[in-house]
């Protein structure tokens, strides 16, 4: 490697960018479909932006109790800003959920109130509320639950520690409890607490207001951990890098059966009969297939910057240091494809599942934080899912160069694998 | 100025070239002919060291050719049996990346591609992408594109498969052309007639050896070494001369 043979790696790199620029299919492919997914995927994931409402997750809510506590229920369920409540029938509100309209149905039954009431100083049984879901919305189920049970205990406690019908529970319990076989300190401790109780009540009305009952002993307050304080979560930063990086490796994977074509087609004889080392061609091919890659990542990217507002939060040179090591890795895949592979067009099939595959786990589609903890430790041997976390960690998350090292070495070291296995496989004798 | 020397290639059992020896000197046309499969495009792959031969050598101006950044590899020029062009490139773009392939730039390269497309008289189409070209236009390029670092030694593997009487009539001008400035050729190929007007020797192999190494008229006119029977049916075209040599059943 004494003198870089200059002129004929310029011309290896000019020639594969005439090649694909001339490719009108290949061009669109490559830089338009990758923006169009990528925002939409972006307008799909996006976290709340600068005045966007969070969506509300659609309930219905039956009550047929109508006693205070289960009107209380439905009030504290209807203020609430998680939620958009509607109160149909019941056959109504099944149907709604059925058809996916509605997450889920709330259905308070009667003798609800009544019956929580008495359940809440631990006498009688516990009432039921009848949750109807749509079983492919889990996640909103799980938060509806723990929304209603706030405003369950709230309105409660509330009647039962101010409303009427906690003071006739009360005043109904005392003589109960007094003539129970209950053990004796307990009895005590019990009448004890409910005599306390009956003293909230006949305190004269106005002094403090009604009685607020049990509430939930802390507020939250929620901040999102990304780059900076005032700094919202951009969806489309991470769903413009998973798509560029897919479209980027179907050019790679494109550039590999292209070599298997100018093999077929006698070129490669053409370029072996040259005075130009195995070395040379291969670094060629590597060298005009990573620009390639790049100018895809930097075009999807500088579209989402221009339209969407992304922004490399974090450290720039850390993001061009991944965005190069992802498209050096890219195009040693694309030679790998050349030196396996056999037709043009089996190769073509194959390595397109091979691409679906690495960034489907590499996380490109649906952020890698949702796959099972497994699953998040196997897809680490996946070179796109390093390229994904360098761009994420670069970009919306806004960490610095430090962080943006380990997805370089990765995805250098992939590259050297790639380029490796490459080399040693191909088939260099044109017969 | 070309030397082949002992040639061997096989490709598991099969041996596809046996032992091949011949020699091209400048301003000289040798034609390769022998049955498909006979071992021709093998020998001329080992020659423009696209194949590693198993023994033998090659020898250009007299030194043996040795791996793939040779610099004697300048002094050939290859003309593949297929169409090795870019079709979504120009002619002229072709050209320059083939050129560049041997190191030409700039000025020299310019005058390269101006020389050699004057040459198979495509001057005038040359920004034109070589997908709307003619099948003869193509062949033409095929050519020109062997020829831009001027070689010494040109090994052409059929350059005239599908071409039409004209095309084919100034690729024959173009080579005489070349066998004027000196250049030593190697011309494989089917058509009989071709190497009559254009041989200078003739090669023949089979079954990857050679058979003949005379020229046209020693192959015509017999020597000694043929049987009296052979000798008294005399065939008198290059066609009846091969077909007595290789046997008259179907190869491949
Ligand atoms: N890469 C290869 N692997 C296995 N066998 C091969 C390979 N290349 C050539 N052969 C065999 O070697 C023999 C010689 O082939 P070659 O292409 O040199 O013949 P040819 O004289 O050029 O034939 P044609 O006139 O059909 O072009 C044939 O039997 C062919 O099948
Ligand atoms: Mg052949």
């Amino acid at each position: 490697m004494a003198n870089i043979p200059v002129t004929p790696l310029l011309a290896m790199i000019r020639k594969d960018l005439q090649l694909f620029f001339s490719d009108r299919r290949s061009v669109i492919v490559s830089f338009v479909v990758p923006i169009a997914i990528g925002a939409f995927f972006g307008s799909i994931f996006s976290g709340p932006g600068d005045n966007a409402e969070p969506a509300r997750i659609a309930i219905a809510v039956i009550d047929q109790d109508g006693s205070a506590i289960s009107k209380a229920i439905v009030t504290g369920l209807q203020s609430d800003r998680n939620l958009k409540v509607a109160t149909p029938a019941e056959a109504e509100a099944r149907d709604a959920v059925k058809r996916g309209r509605t997450a889920v149905g709330v259905i308070i039954p009667k003798n609800f109130g009544d019956a929580a009431g008495k359940a809440f100083f631990g006498g009688g049984a516990k009432p039921d509320v009848n949750l109807v879901y749509d079983p492919s919305r889990n996640t909103e189920l799980a938060m509806v639950r723990g929304i209603m049970t706030q405003h369950i205990m709230d309105a409660v406690s509330r009647e039962m520690f101010g409303g009427a019908m906690g003071k006739q529970y009360v005043e109904k319990s005392l003589p109960e409890i007094e003539s129970s076989k209950m053990p004796a300190e307990q009895k005590a401790v019990l009448l004890q607490l409910l005599r306390s109780v009956q003293g909230v009540y006949n305190q004269p009305a106005g002094a403090g207001g009604r009685p607020q009952g049990v509430t939930m002993p802390y507020a939250v307050h929620e901040e999102a951990m990304t780059a900076g304080s005032n700094v919202a979560y951009n969806g489309y930063a991470h769903s413009f890098a998973g798509m560029g990086i897919q479209f980027l490796l179907f050019a790679m994977a494109n550039l590999g059966v292209e070599m298997l074509l100018e093999r077929q087609r006698g070129l490669w004889r053409r370029l072996r009969s040259a005075p130009v080392s195995r070395f040379t061609l291969l670094t060629g091919k590597a060298a005009s297939g990573s620009i390639i890659s790049f100018l895809i990542l930097t075009v999807c990217f500088a579209f989402a910057m221009i339209v969407f507002k992304v922004r490399i939060q974090g450290s720039v040179v850390g993001f061009l240091g991944v965005a190069i090591a992802c498209s050096i890795m890219a195009s040693s895949f694309g030679l790998l494809v050349a030196a396996l592979g056999n037709s043009p067009a089996t190769a073509r099939g194959i390595t397109t599942l091979a691409v679906l595959m690495m960034v489907m786990l590499g996380g490109a589609w649906v952020p890698t934080f949702v796959f099972p903890a497994w699953l998040q430790q196997f897809t680490l041997i996946v070179p796109v899912r390093w390229a994904v976390d360098g761009l994420d960690a670069t970009t919306w998350r806004g960490v610095g160069l430090a962080g943006a090292l380990a997805p370089i070495g990765v995805l250098l070291a992939f590259a050297a694998a790639f380029g490796a296995l490459a080399a040693s496989r191909f088939k260099w004798e044109e017969a | 100025m070309l030397t082949i020397n002992h040639l061997r290639k096989s490709y598991g059992p099969l041996v596809a070239v046996d032992d091949v020896s011949f020699s091209v000197e400048r301003g000289q046309l040798v034609g390769l002919l022998g049955p498909n499969g006979a071992g021709k495009t093998t020998t001329v792959s080992m020659v423009a060291g696209l194949v590693t031969p198993d023994t033998g050598d090659v020898l250009v101006g007299g030194a043996a050719l040795r791996g793939d950044t040779d610099p004697k590899k300048r002094q050939i020029g290859l003309v593949p049996q297929d169409l090795a062009l870019y079709d979504e490139l120009s002619a002229r773009a072709n050209l320059r990346f083939f050129g560049a392939l041997y190191d030409l730039s700039g000025a020299a390269l310019d005058k390269a591609i101006a020389a050699a497309l004057e040459l198979v008289g495509l001057a005038d189409r040359e920004r034109d992408l070589v997908k709307t070209f003619s099948g003869g236009m193509k062949r033409r390029l095929n050519l020109a594109a062997g020829l831009l670092h001027d070689p010494d030694i040109l090994l052409l593997d059929e350059p005239t498969v599908g071409v039409d009487p004209q095309s084919r009539n100034a690729i024959f001008d173009n080579l005489e052309e070349l066998k004027r400035r000196g250049k030593a050729l190697l011309y494989t190929t089917h058509y009989m007639e071709e190497v009559e007007r254009l041989a200078d020797r003739i090669v023949v192999i089979d079954h990857g050896g050679v058979i003949a190494d005379d020229t046209l008229s020693g192959l015509l006119n017999g020597d000694g070494s043929r049987s009296a029977l052979e000798a008294e049916t005399r065939p008198r075209t290059l066609e009846a001369v091969f077909l007595t040599l290789t046997g008259r059943s179907l190869r491949d």
